[in-house]
Order: C-alpha cells, then sequence, then structure tokens
C-alpha cells in the first residue's frame, strides 16, 4: 500500500470502527434475532438435545416426556421458565399454561407419562405439539418472519394465520399507503410552491426560503407537539370555527388519518421543496424561450420541456420523503388514532410492551427490506439519485 | 421578473401562483407561530386566544427540575456528539478524499447507511446493543448512539466541500517547504472550515433534536428535552410544554442563521 492510501486508512479507520461497532454489528444482531430461537435449547438444553435427536414421527419415546417434566420444574424453581412459556406461547395461545400444569402435575403423574399427560391435557398426546417443540428446539425458527407476512407453520407446511390474528400484511398496507399519500400530497403541493420561489424576484424568494427552511430545522416532535395542540378538541382551529359559526360541534381532528396527513406533510414538505427548488433555479430560460419562439403554447411547454426537465427534483425529493415517512413513528404516534398506527409502531410495541424481541427484530427487517428494495428501485429507474442529498 | 417564463405570465395567473405559494408557506410557519402566544398563556389550557399574558410558563420551565435536567442532558449529549462526530467525519472526509483506491462510492455508501435506515430499526439496534455492552440507560450510550446518527451528515458535508478544494494547493505549500501537518492546518483546514462547521451545526441539531432513540436508549436520568416533551404530551399537556417548544424552536433558528452564515462564507470562499 503507499503512503497515501497508508494515511487515508489511519482517517478512515476510526468512523469505519464505529461504523462497524455500533451501527452495522447490531444491526446484523438485529436481523439474527429476527430468526434466532434460543429459549427452548437454553432453559431446557437435554429435552432439546432429545429432540433433535428423535426422528418426528408419531410420539417421542418416553424418556422424552420424563426429561421434559424435570427440567420444566427445575426451570421453574430457578425462575428461568419465562422465556420458554413466552416463546411457545407465542407460537400456541394455551401452551403456556398447559406446560405449567403440567409441571404442577408432575409428582403425582403416574408411569407411564406418555399415557398419564394426555390425561391432564389431551394436546400432551397430539403429534402436532411435539413437532412444535421440535421445530423450537434448532436454535433458529422462521417463525417471527412468517408471521410478521401472516403466515404459520402449520400440519402441512406454511399456512395463512387465521384472519382473526391477521395483522401484519395489513400493517404494511397500511404504512405503504400512508407513505405514499403524503408523497404524492408533497409532490403536488412542492411543485407550484418550488416554481413560484424559483421564479419571483430574488429578495421574495430568500424570505420564502427561510420559512420553508425554518420548519424543515425545527425538531419532528416540535412541529408534531405543535400540530397535537392545534388539532385538538379545545384547540384553535375548533375554537375559531365555531367563533366564526361554521360548525356547532367542534370537530373531531385529532387522532385520526387526516391529522396524521397534515402532520407528516407538514414536516416532510420541505423535503420535497427544497430538491425541486434547487432543479428549477438551474433551468436556463432560453428553453422555455425557444419552446416560445418555435409556437408552442404554454400548457404544451410546460408539458413537454418544463415539467421533464424537473422531474429529476420531484424524483429526488418523492425517494426522500417516501422513504422517511414509511419509518415514521412519533408523528402518527402523537396525532394519529389506533387504526393510523404504522410498522414503527408495532416495532416499538414488541421490543417495550410485550417484549417479544423476536417480533420486534423480523417486523424492523421487513422494514429495513422494504425500504432498501425502494431505494433501489427508485435508484434503477432515476439515474443520479444520491442517498442523502435532500439534507444539507 | 418571471425570469423563466417567454413572456411575462398573465397578472392573474401570477397572482394566483403567488397566492398558493403564500398560503403553503403559511402553512408550514402557522403551526411553529401558533406555538408562541401558547406559551405566554396566563391561562392552565393552550386555548387562542389566551385568557390574559404572563410568563409563568417558562417561569415553570426554568425552575422545574425535570426540565433542566433535560435542558442540561441535551446540552451536554449535543456538544459530545457534535465534537465526536465533527472529528470522525471530517477526519475519514479527508482520507477518502487523498486516497487514491476503487470503491470510494460503495465505502461512502457504506458509511452513510445510517440515514437510509429507518431510525426505529436503529433504535432497537442499539436497544439491543448498548443493553448487552452495559451502556443502556447511560448517557455515554445515548452519545454513541447519536454519533452514529449523525457523523454520515459530517461526512457528506466535508466531502462536499473538498470536491472544491484544489489539490494542487498542498502540493504548493509542499513546495514551499511545509510539512503535511502544516499544510493541513494551514491550507486545508481554513479552505473546508465553512463545511466542517455546517457539518459540526447539523451533528448538534441532528442530537438536539432526536427523539426516536432516546426513546429506547435513554432512562429516566438521562431524559433529554425531546424525550421530556414526549413524556409530557402523553401525560399532561400544560403550556410548559409550549414554553419548551419556544426556546427548541429559538435554538433552531439559532443553528439555522449559523449554518446559513458558514455556507456564506464558503460560498465567499469559493468565489475568492
Amino acid at each position: 500500500m503507499s503512503r497515501r492510501n497508508l494515511l487515508a486508512a489511519a482517517l478512515i479507520a476510526p468512523l469505519a470502527l464505529l461504523v462497524a461497532l455500533s451501527f452495522l454489528a447490531p444491526l446484523g444482531a438485529t436481523l439474527w434475532r429476527a430468526v434466532e430461537d434460543g429459549a427452548v435449547s437454553t432453559a431446557l438444553p437435554r429435552t432439546a438435545a432429545m429432540l433433535r435427536a428423535w426422528d418426528g414421527e408419531g410420539l417421542p419415546p418416553e424418556e422424552v416426556h420424563g426429561e421434559l417434566l424435570r427440567e420444566l420444574r427445575a426451570a421453574q424453581e430457578d425462575q428461568s421458565i419465562g422465556p420458554v412459556l413466552a416463546r411457545l406461547n407465542f407460537e400456541e395461545t394455551g401452551l403456556r399454561s398447559m406446560l405449567l400444569q403440567a409441571a404442577r402435575a408432575a409428582p403425582r403423574l403416574a408411569q407411564p407419562l406418555s399415557r398419564s399427560l394426555p390425561e391432564l391435557d389431551p394436546r400432551w398426546g397430539d403429534p402436532a405439539f411435539w413437532r412444535l417443540l421440535k421445530r423450537s428446539a434448532t436454535g433458529w425458527t422462521p417463525l417471527y418472519l412468517l408471521r410478521s407476512l401472516d403466515l404459520r407453520i402449520g400440519a402441512e407446511g406454511v399456512e395463512r394465520t387465521p384472519a382473526g390474528e391477521a395483522v401484519f400484511l395489513r400493517l404494511f398496507a397500511r404504512s405503504f399507503e400512508i407513505s405514499l399519500v403524503v408523497t404524492l400530497l408533497c409532490a403536488l403541493v412542492a411543485y407550484p410552491v418550488a416554481y413560484g420561489l424559483a421564479t419571483m424576484p430574488p429578495a421574495w424568494a430568500t424570505a420564502g426560503i427561510v420559512l420553508v427552511l425554518v420548519p424543515f430545522w425545527t425538531s419532528i416532535l416540535v412541529r408534531t407537539a405543535a400540530w397535537f395542540i392545534i388539532l385538538q378538541r379545545e384547540g384553535p382551529i375548533n375554537a375559531a370555527l365555531l367563533a366564526l359559526g361554521l360548525v356547532d360541534q367542534p370537530l373531531t381532528m385529532i387522532f385520526t388519518r387526516f391529522a396524521v396527513y397534515v402532520a407528516m406533510v407538514h414536516v416532510l414538505l420541505p423535503f420535497a421543496i427544497l430538491p425541486l427548488y434547487g432543479v428549477m433555479k438551474r433551468i436556463p430560460p432560453e428553453y422555455m424561450r425557444a419552446a416560445a419562439s418555435l409556437g408552442a403554447p404554454p400548457w404544451r411547454r410546460f408539458l413537454r420541456v418544463y415539467l421533464p426537465l424537473t422531474m429529476p427534483g420531484v424524483a429526488a425529493g418523492s425517494v426522500m420523503v417516501f422513504m422517511l415517512a414509511v419509518g415514521f413513528y412519533i408523528t402518527p404516534a402523537l396525532v394519529g388514532g389506533s387504526g393510523d398506527q404504522m410498522v414503527s409502531y408495532f416495532i416499538a410495541f414488541f421490543t417495550n410492551t410485550t417484549i417479544n424481541w423476536g417480533m420486534a427484530a423480523a417486523l424492523a427487517t421487513l422494514l429495513m427490506a422494504m425500504t432498501g428494495a425502494f431505494v433501489a428501485l427508485a435508484r434503477a429507474f432515476v439515474p443520479g439519485l444520491g442517498a442523502g442529498a435532500a439534507r444539507g | 421578473m418571471t425570469a423563466h417564463a417567454p413572456r411575462r405570465a398573465t397578472p392573474s395567473g401570477r397572482l394566483l401562483l403567488n397566492a398558493a405559494t403564500g398560503l403553503v408557506l403559511l402553512f408550514l410557519v402557522a403551526p411553529i407561530l401558533v406555538v408562541f402566544p401558547l406559551s405566554l398563556s396566563s391561562g392552565e389550557l393552550l386555548v387562542l386566544p389566551p385568557p390574559g399574558w404572563s410568563l409563568r410558563w417558562y417561569e415553570d420551565f426554568f425552575t422545574s427540575r425535570r426540565w433542566l435536567s433535560a435542558t442540561w442532558n441535551s446540552f451536554v449529549v449535543g456538544g459530545w456528539t457534535m465534537a465526536l462526530a465533527t472529528t470522525l467525519g471530517t477526519l475519514a472526509a479527508i482520507g477518502i478524499h487523498l486516497g487514491r483506491f476503487r470503491g470510494k462510492a460503495a465505502l461512502v455508501a457504506v458509511l452513510s447507511l445510517p440515514i437510509v435506515t429507518p431510525v426505529i430499526v436503529t433504535a432497537i439496534a442499539l436497544y439491543f446493543a448498548l443493553a448487552l455492552v452495559g451502556l443502556g440507560s447511560t448517557l455515554t450510550g445515548l452519545v454513541l448512539a447519536h454519533t452514529v446518527l449523525a457523523t454520515p451528515y459530517v461526512l457528506l458535508t466535508v466531502l462536499a466541500s473538498l470536491q472544491t478544494f484544489d489539490a494542487t494547493l498542498l502540493r504548493a505549500a509542499a513546495s514551499l517547504g511545509a510539512g503535511p501537518a502544516t499544510a493541513f492546518r494551514r491550507v486545508m483546514l481554513p479552505m473546508i472550515a465553512p463545511g466542517v462547521a455546517t457539518g459540526a451545526i447539523f451533528a448538534f441539531a441532528t442530537s438536539f433534536d432526536e427523539l426516536v432513540v432516546a426513546l429506547f436508549v435513554a432512562g429516566p436520568q438521562q431524559f433529554t428535552l425531546p424525550r421530556q416533551m414526549f413524556a409530557g404530551l402523553r401525560e399532561f399537556l400544560s403550556p410548559t410544554i409550549a414554553a419548551a417548544a419556544v426556546l427548541l424552536i429559538a435554538l433552531s433558528a439559532i443553528l439555522l442563521a449559523l449554518s446559513e452564515f458558514a455556507r456564506a462564507r464558503a460560498r465567499a470562499r469559493g468565489i475568492g
């Protein structure tokens, strides 16, 4: 390596190390957590080993029953049984109480256990339960990723989750829909504004751009909080509408999809205006004059010359807006209702509330895949699109 | 006046366009402006117009232990993040600029990944990782997390300012007898200083405004201003939140002015 490159490597190394250790490694660990499945093999190691050795046909041998009960009781005594119960109950509701019941009853159960256990609960005699247990002892599972797509492992392989429990595809569709609507609204609003600013006298344009930059620099939380206050039942908008006699009853705006759209468009609009304004400023006026001198009427000049020239600005802004919108958490969480929450909300929910980290990681993985696929698609179709170009 | 239109746009068309532009700009700033009178209200409720005027909510802010400690935490975390992100980002940008190797674009893309990754994903990844190494619910952990988020901005702004930097200047400095360190300090650094400053301001702003990562990584002892505001919005909607919002807006305006100042300096440098 040349001295020059040695110096370059030394300068880049600290940041590369930070990104590798504090970003890529945690990210990789999160992806792994989406398929990691160590609860059973950690708390019930010997049973797990026996299950792995079992061929999965019919019921496992008697000694597996015995070992399972022994280890369950031991885990219950040193209070390490929680993760196992949570893991198994997540895959099939009701297994928690069934296993606890068996652990409690273990000393009183007659031999052979393969006969007395099913008397306690018929599911013990069901080969499907034992196959589920065997699957959970392998160390990794597609369960969380499948569940995030409303799929599960049934008797005949992968099947759809019953309609009552299927929520995630709808969640992804909703996140996609909200992001798409916000992106379209931003593009539609940003276009005339950017055009207006780009064609104003410079002093006015500068003032206008400052008015775009101030909210751009103001924290998302502050802006969302402002909307949270404004859209309240007793808030300024309702007060004004009531005072003007336009409505008799205050309108319900907070905790609705409408509030989510208004606040998200407000937060993301500068990302659409700024790149578009930059592109419009750089279009030489001669182009439009040339089109006019060739006899093109205004609408045609716009459609055939101006719009194609400004499309890169529209695309750059829209990609940025969509990418940010898909991952939104704070704004829908504060001003939206329960039916307006996006994927991020459920990632937070599974991380903090139900402590189901497998599901949190699986949803995060899919959200990242969705964002990545979108950026890759956008790059393929819009040449010259750089990441992170809009801020700064 | 309308440099882009072939003929002057019809007055009514222009009027319509100006009106539409004005309305959207109003939409952009109105929510920020509405917070000001609300923060100065003498009443307990967030209503407009306020029943009377007072500074009681600012007094509440500046006498509340929770808000003050959140402010302090925000400045500490923001300051450390700025220092770390600016150092690491600037060094790496110079390294990438100086190096003669392939795949620079890919390297920059990888180093900027935290910008394009959904924040919630970064947040839970860091939540798990910091807990694992014993840095969960610590200011150090929060600084580390914010540095990860903020450094790409420094990297990109400094790289942009390096692109206009003329490498022959370094050779000229060397031919005049300057060692590499002197050439860097006396020639390169002054030229890229505005870019570094912009990146530093952006790094501070990124940390100061950041909430999602703080939600996961910070414990009650590490509440930052946005985190405290979020808790306030969830629990009890008092005008103190509006006062806090006004203070955050004021700080954002200062940061914006600083960054525009740095940009103007950069432009002057570029021409002169």
